[in-house]
Parts: structure tokens; C-alpha cells; sequence
């Protein structure tokens, strides 16, 4: 089981907080405060996997993590998971973001928070791994934009006109991570897969 | 109005959407609190509004406000007002919400149950979707009840991607309400099968985690995994297989054997790491779990490790962590195969990855023999000089210390090294760990006597340097070793050198600056002192020293007095007063000194930690009766008695205690009484108490534990530890030299002679004699002491409560079919006649859930009816197949090709692939299998023939039951006098329930094997020990092979492979019990465990070394506690339903049914519950809460037995014993 899956960047800030039980508020940010302060310590070559002790309740959890760029995707999990496993799994995540938002980057994930746990929950759902298949979740995910957007025809278009307005104003979005930074090595993805 | 509309999408366009609210965030940076409380309040706003687009646009942007760390259940209504919009957009959002925030104490969640039923049985899937991963996060125990039919039903719905959700969601509802897992499992396994991988895998994962809490009701299971594993392609659910094969092997060897061949072929040819390190970590598993029965495995064991090194060899430092991970669990069991690549091990340690080089500490830890921990133990210490950063040097100071003291300072063989090993530690600065090295010095110099004097003059010299170690008091913990060291030359000061330089030491100034606790030990230590040194020059006749030492005292003793510290304060304060007295005295040349030792007398011993924990509850004693009568009548009619039985359901509340009525606490008192008036160690009010404890001054009555001696060694001056390293060498190869000749010697005297070697082989661990002569003083433990842990034992884990048995649900036998309260309960509309069982509507639901609802009621009966006839053919269909190829017992003792063909119809294919590369493997082995697929096949057609007469039998027993509840109430007396079968003036034959262990010339060994009433996974094996020799028998040690369901339950911190030390010699013709516990898992069937008894044999000629070989015969008799049972309760019992039947009979009896009776009381632990004329009734229960119930008829010359049981292995395998036992009368 996965009992949490966090997404923060180099100085903390969450992108992304998935619980998959049921925490107050204020444990939650001290949670990923701490587990950020432990990531933080390690640099880039050394193992994905780390102890957590007692940080997330059970004895048993474990927390694996990626580091892309400027964000932290870290995954605690149980000794039922197999923890290479789970790296090719943040791997198809990351991946998958990608896909969908066409060269993601640390703002696509700050301003699109909802869109990034409709993707996630195409992966994971209840703590449990739903779909591996990148193609498999990149179609159930565009299909529900598209429902979506048939959907919002007349009352969508407004807002989206309001924020195109909003965005004019704005100096360009820096990207300021790429994907050609996503794919670091991973020594078994194309045979896992 | 239309001015109205326009008006709202106008503000809409100013309100802010979340893009917006982030940008806003981003740029208040400075004020970020404030702006968004505004922006609260803005939300708060936007929630009042009727527009549900602003509504839901409002809750998506407190979605991410919640991300920040913002309490937004106060929106929970609102939240459930955008689940129910019509449109996806805003369901998904109120959904995402949801998931986020809800949780089992939002009270307004009970009012989304419709909502998610609608929306789960929607027509667009993504609706449904979308509700099933919300449930997914917030299940309450209610919404899993009401809504566990709806989601199984989706389970078999059309789109896979349902399908697949809805499965994985299984698992959530399984654990809010584990009511639904009954009837809910048979198609979960149905799901195994999909066409769809993803829903397959989801299955796959779903039974992994069910079966990963509560392996033993997933074993039926293992052959359609297997087959799964051999066929899928599919990494993920490979590994997921492999997983959980780990956990079901331990239970079950068989499986294990199995296992082998397709794990070491998936090890061979996988490219994925992933998979590879999990079928290494499986195959070790395997081998854990048969290193008791089958040792010829090291093939196996060396293509792991093999594996596991080019794992750590890796330049991944994944890999190699994981490898060292996994390198670990090998360790325990195959430590000499690990030990080999100690080079590797010792390299990680130079890692630059702190967790890398931790794993490798930890692995050091199991690594380590007498031969090299000093070598060990150098390196390590030549790391903590090199290591930075505080935490990893405390790491390592923690493992040092782990590594020595691990087993009771088993590897130790010089302690003198280990003192200076711990001395050298203290110059550590700014460590955490001080009171650890303290304990330590202090736990040594307590328990190993002859270590004393070594101890006390290191520990002066600590003293006497101690302005090193407290220079920085304020953050130093290492200034608590200050407190072992004033303890031991204080307790010790008999072999202290230099007392009065200790003492002075003791006395300056600077140790004022010292943490309180450590002052106080200070004070009362330098009496101690005082009071030694004052001994020593009144018999040297030295008047004018030992003044001079009270004066000293007398004269420094004010500045503790002055402490703020309270204890100080007090101590300090009473002691001067007491000098003063004694100075006086001096004066008046009265000598003082014996009257001052005097204060100190007597030895203090060490007490194990657990000790006061373990005192057992005295026999008699229930903590939870009344002590005095219950405050009033009305509460004690609330507790209703209940029946002693508990159902299955009730089992895993095992240790609450049953409510009894008055009876039967009276019954219980009188027993007490008695009970304490025969216990010699109840304190009673009458003046005879018997002071066994206050007798025995302590010492003498130290087990002690000897470690053979050998040339004892002196090291003046400041030791340095590197030195005993040489020394050391120095001392193994001079004793290497003399054993030789030794060797030689005894060769040329005993040749001819009968002799046995204890192995030979040099240089081997057991040889290296240890540098001192050692006693290691074991730990005091109160009598009795029950050696259990039930510490770790979480009486709160969720996951009990799935521990339900499924087996004869996934058999398809009749035994335990679903109850009606099972059901999982369906919402209907008013006049829905039956219940219908979901099994009936499995093969409906595909074309139900096109079907709009109101149709279907039409049609729902005639479809019930071609379903249930369906059904019936199903069953018939599937019983066979099941009879056949479901069997776990039959698949694991056949050969794999017959196995993988028992569903020919299903996968063909599969079955072929598998045959020939199984068969070219296991030629060897398919011999002696066919050999036991006969006998098998023998059991099962008499299985089948049973089945006939079942029903018979059935019928004949309930009118059994019925006669007996006429004759209860007239027989009621007798049968209270019947119990155990003792009834009868006749006289019985003795009877003794020891049976033979084994036997040599010098030594017989008798046992019985009795059950644990407090625990439910122990029995206690009685041994009796008689000397049959004219020698001295000692050293005596037993030792057994554990196997995976049965151990001996050794000391803490021993090794699987370590004896257990009987605890007393023999002399000749003595006899004398031990007792040891063994802890079991499954006690279904009877288990036989090797052992082995090492002693020493004396006499005048000298000592041999000898061994005694034997199996110890684990009957499932021996798991049965003869337990009362009223005949009422029994009748219920039986009628109950939940029980398996077995019976057997025996021919030829010719001894009198009493004798019959008191046999099977006896020797099979069962109480008569009834008797009339030649038939009776039986009860036992099982430490783990079997009911087992025997109606037992004499024929002429034969006696027929029917027995109940929960368990039907357990009933088979009893019967089978008694059959034996009745065979021999």
C-alpha cells in the first residue's frame, strides 16, 4: 500500500499532497516538512530509499523518492510494495504529467493542481496501484478533458476568456524544468515496463 | 431575469478562479496569511451563491488552499453540494474535495450515500469513476455497508475500467466493514481470472494485501497463483505474486519446494531488476522456511547470494542498498554464506551514502563470530575516528556496543578488551550516548565477576581523569560513564589499588559541576570508599590514616552539602553527620571500621529488565472477578451469561475473558482456596509463613553460566584495545599449538577406546577458549516467569478483523455456506419478497446493469429462478473440478504436470508450456511423489465415500442429540461426577503420560507436551532427565531444529542455532524435570522436531563429551486442554453448524468402556461431557479455541468415534492418533 504521495520543490513548498488516510491539517504540513528536511539532506547519488522512522505512524513505511529538477516527488510506502517498483512507478507519473501537459514544468503543476490529481488518481487510487500503462492512463485522462470540455461549451467559455484576458498581463511563464531533465537514468525501465 | 444572468456572469468574470488565487498568493509573499483569509472570505461568498459553477470553482480553490495547510471541513456541505451537480466538471471537482478532506468523523457524510449510489450506477463510466476513487479516500464503516452490494457489483461491470476500480476499492470496503469479505471473495477470485490484465493485476493486488495480513486463509489460493505466475507477463503482478508467495511459504514448506524451480528460472532469465531482487527475496523466504527439513539447498542459497553481490557491486546505489537489505535476511539463517563476503561489507562501510553504510552496520552485526569481533570491532572503531557529522558516529558508537553485548556477550572472549574497547569510546566527544557506555560498564563489571578488579582500577583511572570527560557538562552526555565509574570503585572499592587517590578524586571541587544524578551516586560512593579504606588501616593499625581520611572527608563533604540539588543535599548532609559521629568515635579510639563496612554489606544483583512484567499470575487469581459482591443487581442482569463458546467471528477477541455467572465463581473461589492452601508460596494470614524467599541470600542462588577457563591475563598501565588484538592472536595460535598436542596425546592414549570427538576441525569458533575465566551472572527473574512476549501484540489492528476464514467458501464445500446475516445487505424498494444470495446474482449482473432499474423487477424472478438453476449446475460443475484440482493438500504433494493440467479447459496452452520444463527438473523427485499421490489418492475416495454417508450419519447423529437432551436433566448429577471418566469404583491401570524421548547408557529422557492456557501459540514440553550411568552428568544442553511452525523459544537475543542449558547436573541415578516452551503457529496438524542433548560425562577417569540424538513428537493431542463443557453448551455447539465431521472406528477392543474413556481423557486431554450406558460425549478445546467434540459408542467388539471440530485437519488428524492409542488396548 502507499500511504502517502507528496510533490514539493527544492524549498519545500508542496506542489502536490495525496494522504491516503485520513490526517489533520496541521500534521500533514509537518509531515512534509520533516520529510522534506530528510530529502534535502541527501544529495542526487545516493539511494532513493530512506528510512522514516516513526514519521508516518507504522514502523513499516519506507519513504522512495525522485528528484527532477526543481521538485521532489516522494512516495511513502509499505513493505508491501516493491520499492524498485515504485521508483518506475513516480518514473510513469512523471512521464504521464509530461504527456499531458506538453513539457511539464514546476508552474504547469502549481497552477493546474486539480488537473495533476485527476492524473494521479488515474494511477493510484485508495493507497493501491491502479494502472502502470502510460497510454492507458494518458487516454482516460484526455477522454475526461474532452468530456469536460463538451461539457463547459457556454459556461466555460467566459472563464476562459477571463483568463486568456488575465494571462496577457502577465510576463511569459518562465519553464523553468524540462522534461530533458525528467529522464535521468533509470537503470530498469525498458525492461520493467 | 435576463438582466440578472448577465449580471452574474459578469461578476463571475471578476471572481477569482484558482489560477488566479495562486497568482495572488505567489504575489503576496510578504502578507501571505492575510491575503488569504480575504480570499476566505471571498470564498465564503462565492459558496452562498446558487450558481453551482461558482460554487464549485469556490471548493476548487480550497482544495489548494487545504494543500497549504488550511482546515476546510467547515465547507464539508458544500463540498457534497458539488458532488451532486449534474455535470462532470463540477462532480469531479466536488469529488477531488472530498477525498481530500473527508474523513470518519465528518458528520455530514452520511448524506452522500444516495449521492454515490446514483452516481456509482450511472451511465457515464467517468461518473462512476470518479465517485468510486473519491470512496476510495474516504469509506466510513456505514458508507462500506451501504454500499458494499452496489461496488461488488460494478465489479463485474462491462467496462474494464470499472472493473478494475471498483475491485481495488474491495479492499478499502473489506477493511470499514469485513462483514463484506465473505460474500465478496468468490468473486474477487473470479476477477483473478479477467480478460483484462488491469483488472486482473487490481486483483491481484487486492488479495496480496489481504493475504499479507492473514496469510493462512489465502494458502487454498497458492495453485491459482501459481498459474498465474508461470503464465503472466506482467511485472507488476509478478512481483506482487512473488510477494506474497514470501508470505504464504513460511506457513506452509510444501509450497515452498514448489517454488524453487520457477523462482531460480524467473532469476536466471528476468531483465528486470525489480523482479529479480524480488524473486531472490521469495527464494530466501523459501529457503527460511525449509532450512529446517531439507538442508541441501546451498545451490539455491549460493545463486542469492551471488545475485545479491553483483547487486551491491553495482554502481546503482539502489541496487546496492537493496542488496545489502536482502543480504540481511539471508544472514539469519545462513550466516557462514553471508560471512564470506565479509570484504564487500566492510567496504560499503566507506560508502558515502549514509544509508548504505548503516545497512552494512546492521548486517556486521549478524556477521560477527569470537574469531573476529575484535577485527570487527577495530575497523569500527577506526570509522568513529574518521566519521563526521555526529548521528552516524552515534550510529556507530550504538552498533559497537549492539555488536559486543549481542546474546548475552556471547562473542566476547576477553572482557578486559571489551572494558578498554568501552574506555576508549568515552573520549567521544559531544556523543549522545554516554548513559549507554555507562550501562554497559556497569552491566560487565556487575555480571562478570572475575572482570572486577580490571574494571575498578579503569574506572579509578576515569575518575581520576575525569575533568577530560565533564570539561563541557552542559551538552555532554558521555559525563553519565562518570556515574558507572563512581558506582563500580565505589561497590567494588575492595579491589581498588589506590582507594585514597580514587577517593581525593572523588572529592574535588570540580565535581560540583556535575549533572545532580551523578553527584549524588558521587557522595554515596565516596563512602563506600571511605568505609574501605578505613577498614584497611585499622588492620594495619594505622590510627593516624585513618583519621586522616576522615578528616579529608569532613572537610570536602560541605561542598556537596551546599548542591542544589536536592538528593546531593540530603545525601551529602546525612553522611558528614555520620562522619562526625564516626570522628568522635575515632578520638575515643573505638574501632569503627567493621561497624561502617557493615553499611554496605552484602552484594547486589542484577535484576533483568523485564523482570517485574513477567511475574506470573498466580494460578486462581482472576483479576477481573469481584473482589468484593458487584455494587448492585441491576448492573450484573446486564451481563447476561453467555455460552463458554465463542463463534468464529468472536475467535480473534481471544483474550477477553467469558462472563460467568455466579455459579460458576463460586466454583472458581472454592478451587482458589484450595489452590492457596496448597501453595506454598501464598502468603496466607495464619502466623506460618514460609520465608522461601527471605532465606536464600541472593548469591549463591545466581545461575551462573560457566565459560571454560584458560590462562588468565594482566595488563598493567592505561590499556589500549589495539593491544589485546595482538595478544590475542598471540593467545589462539599458543592454543592452537597446545590442542595439538593434546590431539596427539589423546590419539596415542585412547586409541582403541570408545570415544567421541566433538568436531574437530580447528580453528573452528567453538574452539577459541575465551582469555578469562568467565562468569557471566544471568539475569533474576521472578519464579515461574512466563518466558512470552506479548508486547509487540497491537490489540487495535484493523486488519484482525479480516482474519476470516474463506477456505470453505472458495471450496465450494457445503460445511460453511453463507448465512443469511452474512448477506451483504442490498436496498430495495418496499415489497421485495426474498433475500437473494449475491452468489445467485453473479451470472445476472452483466445484463442487469444495462437495464434501467424500474424494469427490472419483472424480471428479476424469472431470472432468479434460471439462475438458481444455473447455479446448481455450476456447483455440481465446480465441486467436481474443485474435488479435484482445487485441493491445496493434492496439488502441493503432486508433481507440477498434473497440477497445471487440472483445468485443461480454462488454459491449455499454459499447462503444456509448464509440463516438460517441469518434468526434465523433477524427474528425480517424481518417484517418491507418485509414491504419495497413491496414498492420496487412497485418502480421497475414501473422502468421497464419507461424503455418501454424510448425510446419513448426519441425520443419525441429530437424533442422538435429541435423545441426549431428554436424558440431560435426569443424568445431570452424574455427568458433573463423570468428568475426566472417572466415575467408576474400577479400578484403573496407572497410566503415565511421559513417553519415551530417547535413551543411551548414561541418560533417559521422558516428556509430556502440554499446552499454554495463557497463550495461545505456546506449549510447555516436560522433560525428565534420569542418570542411568554411575557418573556425574553435566553441562547438560538441549538443543532443536526449528522448523517454521514450531521453535523453541530461547532466551532473548540467542541465536535459532543456540541450546538451551538445562539448568541443573545430574548425579548418578537422580532424575529431575526441565521444562521448555515452544511456540507454534498452526497446530492443525503433529509435528516432529529433531533435537539434540549435548552433556558432559564425569567420573573418576575424566570427562567425556556426549551426545544424545531424538525427535520430539508434537501430537495434536498435545494442543488440547481438557476444558469442561456443560452439556447444554454442547448441544449448542453442535448444533451450531460451523463444525467439520470426521469419524472412525476400531475394531477388536476388548478393555471395559470406563478404561476406554479415562484413555482418551488421559492421553488425548478430553472431558467426558455425558455418558449413557455405552456412548458418551466429549469435549476438548485447542489453545488457539479449536472446539473439538467426540460422541464415542462401544460396540461388541469395536468403538466407533464421531468427532465435530472447527478445524477439519485438526479433527482428521486427532482421530487419527486415537485410532493409534484404541489399537493398542
Amino acid at each position: 500500500m502507499i500511504n502517502a504521495i507528496l510533490v514539493f520543490n527544492n524549498h519545500g513548498k508542496p506542489r502536490l499532497v495525496r494522504f491516503y488516510q485520513h490526517l489533520a491539517e496541521e500534521v500533514q504540513q509537518q509531515i512534509i516538512r520533516e520529510t522534506f528536511h530528510l530529502v534535502l539532506k541527501r544529495d542526487d547519488h545516493i539511494c532513493n530509499f530512506l528510512e522514516c522512522g516513526s514519521l508516518f505512524g507504522g514502523s513499516d513505511y519506507k519513504l522512495i523518492y525522485r528528484h527532477y529538477a526543481t521538485l521532489y516527488f516522494v512516495f511513502c510506502v509499505d513493505s508491501s510494495e516493491s520499492e524498485l517498483g515504485i521508483l518506475d512507478l513516480i518514473q510513469v507519473f512523471v512521464e504521464t504529467l509530461d504527456k499531458c501537459f506538453e513539457n511539464v514544468c514546476e508552474l504547469d503543476l502549481i497552477f493546474h493542481m486539480d488537473k495533476v490529481h485527476h492524473i494521479l488518481q488515474e494511477v493510484v487510487i485508495g493507497g493501491m496501484v491502479l494502472e502502470t500503462n502510460m497510454n492507458e492512463i494518458v487516454a482516460q485522462v484526455e477522454a475526461q478533458s474532452k468530456l469536460e470540455k463538451a461539457e463547459g461549451g457556454l459556461s466555460a467559455a467566459p472563464s476562459r476568456a477571463v483568463s486568456a484576458v488575465k494571462n496577457i498581463n502577465l510576463p511569459e511563464i518562465p519553464r523553468n524544468i524540462n522534461i530533458g531533465d525528467i529522464n535521468i537514468k533509470v537503470p530498469n525501465l525498458s525492461q520493467f515496463m | 431575469m435576463a438582466l440578472k444572468m448577465v449580471k452574474g456572469s459578469i461578476d463571475r468574470m471578476f471572481d477569482k478562479n484558482l489560477q488566479d488565487l495562486v497568482r495572488g498568493i505567489r504575489n503576496h509573499k510578504e502578507d501571505e496569511a492575510k491575503y488569504i483569509s480575504q480570499c476566505i472570505d471571498e470564498i465564503k461568498q462565492e459558496l452562498k451563491q446558487d450558481n453551482i459553477a461558482v460554487k464549485a470553482n469556490a471548493v476548487c480553490k480550497l482544495t489548494y488552499l487545504q494543500m497549504l495547510g488550511y482546515d476546510i471541513s467547515w465547507a464539508a456541505f458544500n463540498i457534497i453540494e458539488v458532488m451532486s451537480a449534474s455535470k462532470f466538471t463540477f462532480k469531479r471537482i466536488g469529488y477531488l474535495a472530498a477525498s481530500q478532506c473527508f474523513h470518519e468523523g465528518t458528520d455530514v457524510i452520511m448524506l452522500t450515500t444516495n449521492q454515490i449510489r446514483k452516481d456509482l450506477s450511472s451511465p457515464n463510466q467517468y461518473d462512476t469513476g470518479v465517485a468510486l476513487t473519491g470512496l476510495s479516500c474516504f469509506v466510513t464503516p456505514d458508507l462500506a455497508r451501504d454500499l458494499a452490494n452496489d461496488i461488488m457489483t460494478l465489479m463485474s461491470h462491462t467496462k474494464p475500467y470499472i472493473r478494475k476500480k471498483a475491485v481495488l476499492i474491495m479492499y478499502k470496503v473489506f477493511l470499514k466493514y469485513p462483514e463484506s469479505l465473505r460474500p465478496a471473495f468468490p468473486r474477487l477470485k473470479e476477477k483473478l481470472e479477467d480478460p483484462d490484465p488491469g483488472v486482473q493485476s487490481a486483483a491481484v493486488n487486492v488479495i496480496c494485501e489481504l493475504a499479507r495480513r492473514n496469510p493462512k486463509n489465502y494458502l487454498s489460493l497458492a495453485p491459482l497463483f501459481f498459474k498465474l505466475m508461470t503464465s503472466s507477463t506482467n511485472n507488476w503482478v509478478l512481483i506482487k505474486i512473488i510477494k506474497l508467495f514470501g508470505a504464504l511459504t513460511p506457513l506452509e514448506p510444501r509450497l515452498g519446494k514448489k517454488l524453487i524451480e520457477p523462482l531460480t528460472n524467473l532469476i536466471h532469465s528476468t531483465s528486470a531488476m525489480s523482479l529479480l531482487y524480488e524473486c531472490v527475496n521469495t527464494v530466501i523466504a523459501v529457503l527460511i522456511s525449509l532450512s529446517s527439513g531439507m538442508p541441501n539447498h546451498s545451490a539455491s542459497i549460493q545463486l542469492c547470494v551471488q545475485k545479491l553481490r553483483i547487486l551491491i557491486e553495482d554502481s546503482d546505489q539502489n541496487l546496492k542498498y537493496l542488496g545489502l537489505l536482502a543480504m540481511s535476511k539471508i544472514l539469519k539463517t545462513h550466516p557462514k554464506s553471508v560471512q564470506s563476503h565479509k570484504d564487500l561489507i566492510l567496504q560499503c562501510l566507506d560508502d558515502k551514502d549514509e544509508s548504505i553504510r548503516l545497512r552494512a552496520l546492521d548486517l556486521l552485526y549478524g556477521m560477527v563470530s569470537k574469531k573476529n569481533l575484535m577485527e570487527i570491532v577495530k575497523k569500527l572503531m577506526i570509522h568513529v575516528d574518521k566519521a563526521e557529522g555526529t548521528t552516524y558516529r552515534d550510529e556507530l558508537l550504538t552498533k559497537i556496543i549492539d555488536i559486543c553485548s549481542q546474546s548475552n556477550y556471547q562473542y566476547i572472549t576477553n572482557f578486559e578488551w571489551y572494558i578498554s574497547i568501552l574506555v576508549e569510546l568515552t573520549r567521544l566527544e559531544g556523543t549522545r550516548h554516554g548513559h549507554l557506555i555507562a550501562a554497559q560498564m556497569l552491566d560487565v563489571a556487575i555480571r562478570v565477576k572475575a572482570i572486577r578488579k580490571f574494571a575498578v582500577s579503569q574506572m579509578a583511572m576515569l575518575l581520576d581523569n575525569a575533568h577530560l570527560i565533564a570539561s563541557n557538562t552542559q551538552r555532554n552526555g558521555i559525563c553519565e560513564v562518570l556515574y558507572a565509574a563512581a558506582w563500580i570503585c565505589g561497590e567494588f572499592s575492595e579491589h581498588l589499588e589506590e582507594a585514597n587517590q580514587t577517593l581525593e578524586a572523588m572529592l574535588r571541587p570540580k565535581v560540583t559541576t556535575l549533572p545532580g544524578h551523578i553527584q549524588a551516586v558521587y557522595v554515596q560512593n565516596m563512602v563506600k570508599l571511605y568505609a574501605s579504606i578505613l577498614q584497611q588501616k585499622e588492620r594495619s593499625g594505622e590510627k593516624e590514616g585513618a583519621q586522616e581520611i576522615t578528616q579529608l572527608m569532613i572537610e570536602r563533604l560541605p561542598q556537596f552539602v551546599q548542591s542544589a540539588d536536592l538528593e546531593v543535599q540530603e545525601r551529602a548532609s546525612c553522611i558528614l553527620q555520620l562522619i562526625k559521629y564516626i570522628q568522635k568515635l575515632q578520638i575515643k579510639e573505638v574501632p569503627v571500621a567493621e561497624e561502617v563496612i557493615a553499611l554496605f554489606a552484602g552484594e547486589l544483583n542484577p535484576v533483568a529488565p523485564k523482570a517485574q512484567k513477567k511475574v506470573p499470575v498466580p494460578e486462581g487469581l482472576d483479576l477481573d472477578a469481584w473482589i468484593n459482591e458487584p455494587p448492585s443487581d441491576s448492573e450484573s442482569e446486564d451481563e447476561k451469561p453467555k455460552t463458554i463458546f465463542h463463534d468464529e467471528e468472536q475467535r480473534h477477541s481471544r483474550h477477553r475473558q467469558p462472563e460467568i455467572d455466579e455459579e460458576e465463581l463460586a466454583r472458581r473461589r472454592e478451587a482458589r482456596k484450595q489452590e492457596q492452601a496448597n501453595n506454598p508460596f501464598y502468603i496466607k494470614s495464619s502466623p506460618s509463613p514460609q520465608k522461601r524467599y527471605q532465606d536464600t541470600p541472593g548469591v549463591e542462588h545466581i545461575p551462573v553460566v560457566q565459560i571454560d577457563l584458560s590462562v588468565p591475563l594482566k595488563v598493567p598501565g592505561m590499556p589500549m584495545s589495539d593491544q589485546y588484538v595482538k595478544l590475542e592472536e598471540e593467545r589462539r595460535h599458543k592454543q592452537k599449538l597446545e590442542k595439538d598436542k593434546k590431539k596427539k596425546k589423546q590419539k596415542k592414549e585412547k586409541r582403541g577406546k570408545h570415544h567421541r570427538h566433538n568436531s574437530l576441525h580447528t580453528e573452528s569458533e567453538e574452539d577459541i577458549a575465551p582469555a578469562h575465566h568467565v562468569d557471566i551472572i544471568t539475569e533474576e527473574m521472578p519464579e515461574n516467569a512466563l518466558p512470552s512476549d506479548e508486547d509487540d501484540k497491537d490489540p487495535n489492528d484493523p486488519y484482525k478483523a479480516l482474519d476470516i476464514d474463506l477456505d470453505n467458501l472458495v471450496s465450494g464445500k457445503p460445511s460453511r455456506p453463507l448465512a443469511d446475516s452474512e448477506k451483504l445487505p442490498v436496498q430495495r424498494h418496499r415489497n421485495v419478497e426474498t433475500l437473494k444470495s449475491p452468489d445467485s446474482e453473479a451470472p445476472l449482473v452483466e445484463k442487469k446493469s444495462k437495464k434501467p432499474k424500474k424494469k427490472e423487477k419483472k424480471h428479476k424472478e424469472k431470472e432468479r429462478e434460471k439462475g438458481k438453476k444455473k447455479e446448481k449446475e455450476k456447483k455440481v460443475v465446480e465441486e467436481e473440478e474443485e474435488k479435484k484440482g482445487e485441493d491445496l493438500d493434492f496439488w502441493l504433494s503432486t508433481a507440477p504436470p498434473p497440477a497445471s493440467t487440472t483445468q485443461p479447459q480454462s488454459e491449455p496452452e499454459v499447462g503444456a508450456a509448464v509440463v516438460p520444463e517441469a518434468q526434465e527438473v523433477k524427474k528425480e523427485e517424481r518417484e517418491e511423489r507418485e509414491e504419495e499421490e497413491e496414498e492420496e489418492e487412497g485418502k480421497k475416495s475414501s473422502k468421497h465415500k464419507k461424503k455418501k454417508h454424510k448425510k446419513e450419519k448426519d441425520e443419525k447423529s441429530k437424533d442422538k442429540k435429541k435423545s441426549k437432551k431428554k436424558s440431560h436433566h435426569s443424568e445431570e448429577e452424574t455427568t458433573e461426577s463423570v468428568q475426566n471418566g472417572t466415575l467408576d469404583d474400577e479400578p484403573l491401570p496407572p497410566m503415565s503420560s511421559y513417553r519415551l524421548l530417547a535413551e543411551n547408557p548414561y541418560i533417559k529422557m521422558t516428556y509430556d507436551i502440554q499446552g499454554n492456557l495463557q497463550n495461545d501459540s505456546q506449549v510447555t514440553v516436560s522433560v525428565i532427565f534420569e542418570n542411568k550411568s554411575t557418573s556425574f552428568l553435566k553441562s547438560m544442553e538441549l538443543n532443536v531444529l526449528d522448523s517454521l511452525n514450531t521453535k523453541m523459544l530461547r532466551p532473548e537475543g540467542s541465536s535459532v542455532h543456540d541450546g538451551i542449558p538445562v539448568p541443573f547436573q545430574l548425579p548418578p541415578g537422580i532424575s529431575n524435570e526441565a521444562q521448555f516452551v515452544f511456540t507454534l503457529q498452526s497446530i492443525v496438524m503433529a509435528q516432529k522436531l529433531k533435537g539434540t542433548l549435548s552433556f558432559i560425562v564425569k567420573n573418576d577417569e575424566g570427562s567425556t563429551h556426549e551426545k544424545l540424538d531424538f525427535k520430539l513428537h508434537f501430537s495434536c493431542a498435545s494442543y488440547l486442554i481438557t476444558t469442561p463443557c456443560y452439556s447444554d453448551a454442547f448441544a449448542k455447539l453442535l448444533e451450531s453448524g460451523d463444525l467439520h465431521m470426521s469419524s472412525i472406528k476400531v475394531d477388536g477392543i476388548s478393555i471395559s468402556f470406563q478404561h476406554l474413556l479415562a484413555k482418551i481423557c488421559f492421553h488425548h486431554h478430553f472431558s467426558v461431557v455425558e455418558r449413557v450406558d455405552s456412548c458418551a460425549s466429549m469435549y476438548s478445546r485447542s489453545i488457539q479455541g479449536h472446539h473439538v467434540c467426540l460422541l464415542v459408542k462401544k460396540g461388541e467388539n469395536s468403538v466407533s468415534i464421531d468427532g465435530k471440530c472447527n478445524d477439519s485437519t485438526l479433527l482428521s488428524n486427532l482421530l487419527d492418533e486415537m485410532k493409534e492409542t484404541l489399537s493398542k488396548c
